[in-house]
């Protein structure tokens, strides 16, 4: 591979290479390769959105296979998605009884190898639990629960996550939470700020960030965040229910595409 | 010792029907079986006033797989080896009292319902009738049943697709909570809730028996409201959770071939679901209520019959094959207990261990006496009927003033407070969602759709529940083919006062006649459906509202339309009739003659026959892809669904035809069968062929486009203002204004 692309390297860790699967498929000008990859997809007791993201995956041309809770063997995937539901019914708290699950020690390790892992809604509620991401979610500030679409504002473009956007552009995915309400200390805040680790915003459909367009309360509109290292994305909006216009939309497929496309050097 | 009134009443058993029992058994029911009784002998399970006017109703199709009444819901085969279950089913009583539990539970039933037929669910919808919202009694019902419909189904992973809010004075206190769910079958999976051979074993599954909810079918079903407070705890407690596992637990268990029947543990628990499994394998059953576990101590044999804890299901399984099934639902931390087996015979033995608590003939058990009667036409109805609505002045208000009036009713406002809080989007199938007439999903692996809707309209069934009975049926339908779907089955939900008054029983009998003859003139069945009889506050009857499920066929899920206005240019017509002139008669029983002029009186009318050919020319223009847009005309009229349709399309439109007649008429009467519809200016010559072959009448009404709305030099208003009054109303009528009483 050579060129304007080059790997996805982010903070020191190379992305591809650590895949095992990972083979490209086609080349998409300006964009870079395609690869196909195996997602493991995650299913607790409660979980719901495991087929959601399956199909969408499926769909995108991408290999998926289910993990069970209790297993604990993941090393086979090339990236994980931790999905949306109501883990152990959220009892006690979302995502509180889900990160005691034995399949999170082993996510622990797979994200500390620098593989891809996302958390989609209550999959970012157990990772902010399990502590791969900081803060949490708490009730939304209105306290019920709220389906709808919402405009995402790409703040950081160079992720794995969000590089087929570019910064500034909106991507219109809904939400679907109950406590979606980001928030975490004010050290912790400015550190995510300062080093572009908001990757999505709530906006208006201008892009503006204001009060207004923010659905839950959450600090500065965060919709969604990455870990230190970049490799794992945490975000309440559901991306799988955008991947098809005739449900909607398909700007969430880019989040996805993100994920197995290769990352243009010029990016 | 002759039984006492107060132990009938407990089961809500009349003296001669206890009669009649003693007269069967030969000799006196003990207390356990008298409980029995009195669960199944209850209208929520018996039907003893409903069952012979349901078997006049339709059930006969080519596409039916299930014969109504005899499983847990209908089944309908729609092709591409697919089939769908639906349902429809009440939860008044119970969210009367206890608002969020009851319509919580509510949800939980109707979705074991469905899968007990094999179905994984795909959509919920509900239709909510509460009384006038500027009451504080009222609106926490509203809060509370909405809350409770949020809370249980989000959590579920189904989606809340659609349904109706609608306030009336007179379900001050009884509110109306239907469910609807709606499953799909793949693979020829249909389950049956049946043993196939004796000697195949009754397996309880799920959570843990308690104490709630004992005397739900018989307490809380069968009596009005006045008797209803102290029965609190005959509401049950809700666990999503629970009911999520045991979905998936369920949906992987009848993998297995070792599982020939799934059954529904809900109204009158293990007595109703374990006794009508028997009757339908007609087979006898052995049961040991000591092997049933219990979230508490104590409980004696009577209490872990009738419990309705939730979150349960029986399986029946091939003799030594029970350990296949409890290791499915021990991966999903379930447990799964056998309880009893299926015997040769015809009696179902019911023991404590060793000991025989009842030994009884099934039959006895399972065939109340059934109350037929043929009451005359109630002469109130026959002058509210015969009502001058020509006498009725005009208002002074301005008809631009007024339709914003209108817009703003809670029973016309847009609902998205409401459906916001329910997730109508998970599984990602749902292409239409809820807010405009139907909502339409698709079928992953397929090119076809289902469009679903309901509906009902209390009003019109009030001054005439034979009219209203058909008109609630086509209006369904109407809302189906409005998104281009072909009507193919409903479910209907029966709410009524008490069958005991004249009143009561005229109002069921010709509201079932009515939906008959509906159902004959669309040729679909009634393939389910639930009765909930007793609806009566202190201040009297509600109006008597059955409510209609519709599913609508779509060959080909990318055509179909949806309500807003789809471009500017657009030509606006009707579909439906010829003119606009305005006449009085149109008014009966409307929201106009309700909320503006204070009204309820008049005679609906409908012409089945131009109810059938409107929707087939508007279906047919959907699916030749010349209309871009079609919205049923119903509350409101013609005004308020141009009025929607421009909101929703978030473009304005000109309407430029003549009206005639009374202008108010024009605007908000409710003649029936009537949608409106946009196409693009080069394709009008087409929907005119359309509507001719069709055989349906057809107005150019005007063009989409500005943002304005005008009708003629009658109304002219920004949309803007139009807009704000329309998605506010709702939230300015419940929460926004202190509420004026208690």
């Amino acid at each position: 591979m050579t060129g304007p692309f080059v790997l996805c390297r982010l903070a020191g860790v190379d992305y591809f290479p650590k895949s095992i699967n990972s083979r490209p498929v086609s080349h998409r000008p300006g964009v870079g390769y395609d690869f196909v990859m195996k997602f493991g997809i995650l299913v607790f007791p409660g979980t719901w959105s495991d087929r959601d993201c399956g199909h969408a995956l499926e769909t995108l041309g991408q290999e998926i296979e289910y993990v069970w809770h209790a297993d604990t063997d993941v090393d086979r995937f090339d990236a994980l998605v931790v999905p949306g539901g109501f883990s152990y019914g959220d009892y006690l708290r979302a995502g509180a009884i889900a990160r005691f699950s034995p399949v999170m020690e082993s996510v622990s390790k797979f994200a500390v190898d620098g593989r891809g892992v996302i958390g989609i809604c209550n999959g970012f509620q157990i990772l902010c639990e399990a502590g791969l991401l900081p803060g949490a979610l708490m009730r939304n500030d209105h306290l019920e629960f709220r389906c709808t679409w919402t405009d995402l504002r790409v703040e950081n473009d160079r992720t794995m996550f969000s590089h087929t956007a570019r910064s500034r552009d909106l991507l219109r995915v809904p939400i679907s939470h109950g406590e979606g309400s980001y928030q975490a200390d004010e050290d912790t805040i400015s550190e995510l700020e300062e080093n572009e680790r908001v990757v999505f915003r709530y906006s208006g459909p201008a892009g503006e960030v204001t009060p207004e367009w923010n659905p839950n309360g959450s600090v500065n509109n965060i919709a969604g965040i990455i870990n230190k290292t970049g490799n794992v994305l945490g975000m309440m909006p559901h991306p799988e229910r955008a991947c098809d216009p005739l449900i909607g939309g398909e700007d969430g497929a880019a989040i996805f595409r993100a994920m197995f496309t290769e990352m243009s050097a010029l990016g | 010792m002759p039984i006492s009134q107060s132990e009938l009443d407990e089961v809500a058993l009349s003296r001669a029907e206890y009669e009649a029992i003693v007269d069967r058994l030969g000799r006196d029911p003990n207390p356990l079986e008298l409980g029995l009784f009195g669960s199944l002998w209850s209208e929520h399970c018996g039907y003893k006033h409903s069952k012979p006017l349901l078997r006049t109703l339709p059930g006969d199709s080519d596409r039916l797989l299930t014969t109504l009444g005899t499983e847990n819901a209908g089944v309908l085969d729609i092709g591409d080896g697919m089939a769908i279950a639906m349902k429809i089913e009440s939860h008044n009583h119970p969210s009367a009292i206890e608002p969020r539990e009851g319509a919580a539970t509510g949800v939980g039933g109707i979705v074991r319902d469905i899968f007990a037929m094999g179905a994984r669910p795909i959509a919920l919808l509900n239709s909510l009738r509460f009384g006038k919202p500027d009451s504080a009694r009222n609106r926490y019902l509203l809060d509370g049943v909405v809350g409770g419909i949020s809370f249980y189904g989000n959590c579920l992973g189904i989606p809340n697709i659609g349904g109706e809010v609608v306030f009336a004075s007179c379900y001050d206190g009884n509110p109306l909570v239907n469910a609807m769910c709606v499953g799909l079958v793949e693979d020829g999976l249909i389950m049956s809730a049946r043993a196939e051979e004796p000697g195949d074993l009754l397996l309880l599954v799920g959570s843990d028996t308690g104490r709630d909810g004992i005397h739900g079918a018989s307490g809380l079903a069968s009596r009005t409201f006045e008797e209803q407070t102290e029965l609190r705890s005959a509401v049950q407690v809700g666990n999503p959770f629970l009911e999520k596992v045991l979905i998936e637990a369920c949906m992987e268990v009848i993998q297995l071939d070792s599982v020939v029947g799934l059954q529904d543990c809900g109204a009158a628990g293990i007595t109703s679901g374990a006794i009508e499994m028997a009757e339908r394998s007609d087979m006898g059953l052995r049961l040991d209520v000591s092997v049933v576990p219990r979230r508490e101590e104590g409980m004696t044999p009577y209490e872990v019959m009738l419990s309705e804890s939730q979150e349960r299901m029986l399986l029946a399984v091939k003799p030594g094959r029970e350990h296949e099934v409890e290791s499915v639902f021990r991966k999903w931390d379930l447990d799964a207990t056998r309880i009893g087996e299926f015997v040769d015979g015809d009696s179902v033995v019911i023991l404590d261990g060793d000991e025989v608590l009842s030994e009884t003939q099934i039959k006895v058990l399972t065939d109340p006496p059934e109350y037929e009667f043929d009451p005359p036409k109630p002469a109130w109805i026959v002058n509210l009927q015969a009502a001058d609505l020509d006498a009725i002045p005009i208002p002074n208000d301005s008809p631009s003033d007024l339709l914003l009036k209108m817009l703003s009713t809670p029973n016309i406002a847009s609902k998205l407070p409401v459906f916001r809080q329910y997730d109508h989007q998970v599984q990602t199938n749902t292409v239409v969602g809820p807010g405009g007439d139907a909502a339409v999903m698709r079928l992953k692996g397929s090119k076809r759709g289902i469009s679903l809707s309901t509906d009902g309209n209390g009003r019109l069934c009030y001054l005439d529940p034979y009219i209203g009975g058909q008109i609630a049926v086509a209006e369904a339908c109407r809302n189906v083919s409005a998104t281009g779907g072909l009507p193919v089955a409903i479910t209907d939900c029966l709410n009524f006062g008490s069958p005991e008054t004249l009143d009561g029983q005229y109002q069921l009998m010709q509201a079932v006649a009515g939906i008959k003859k509906a159902c004959e003139a669309f040729d679909i069945p009634v393939i389910s459906g639930n009765v909930s009889l007793y609806n009566e506050a202190p201040g009297g009857a509600i109006y008597p509202t059955p409510v209609i499920g519709a599913l609508g066929l779509l060959d080909d899920v990318r055509k179909h339309a949806s309500a807003g206005f789809a471009g500017d240019g657009d030509i606006v017509y009707l579909i439906g009739s010829a003119s606009l002139k305005g006449d009085a008669s149109t008014l009966a029983g409307s929201e106009y003659l309700d909320v503006i002029l204070g009204k309820v009186e008049g005679q609906p009318s409908l012409d089945l026959d131009l109810e059938v050919k409107t929707q087939q020319a508007c279906r047919d223009g959907i699916v030749a892809g010349v209309v871009r847009s079609a919205h049923d005309v119903s509350e409101g009229g013609v005004a308020v669904a141009l009025a929607e349709a421009a909101i929703l399309g978030e473009r304005g439109v000109v309407v430029d035809v003549a009206l005639g007649g009374r202008w108010d008429a024009a605007l908000f009467g409710e003649a029936q069968s009537r949608i409106i519809v946009t196409v693009a200016a080069d394709r009008t010559g087409e929907l005119e062929r359309t509507a001719v072959n069709a055989g349906a009448p057809l107005l150019r009404l005007g063009t989409t486009g500005g943002d304005r709305i005008v009708v003629g030099d009658l109304v002219d208003l920004s949309l803007s203002d139009v807009s704000e009054r329309w998605m506010c109303g709702f939230q300015d009528a419940t929460q926004n204004t202190p509420p004026t009483t208690s």
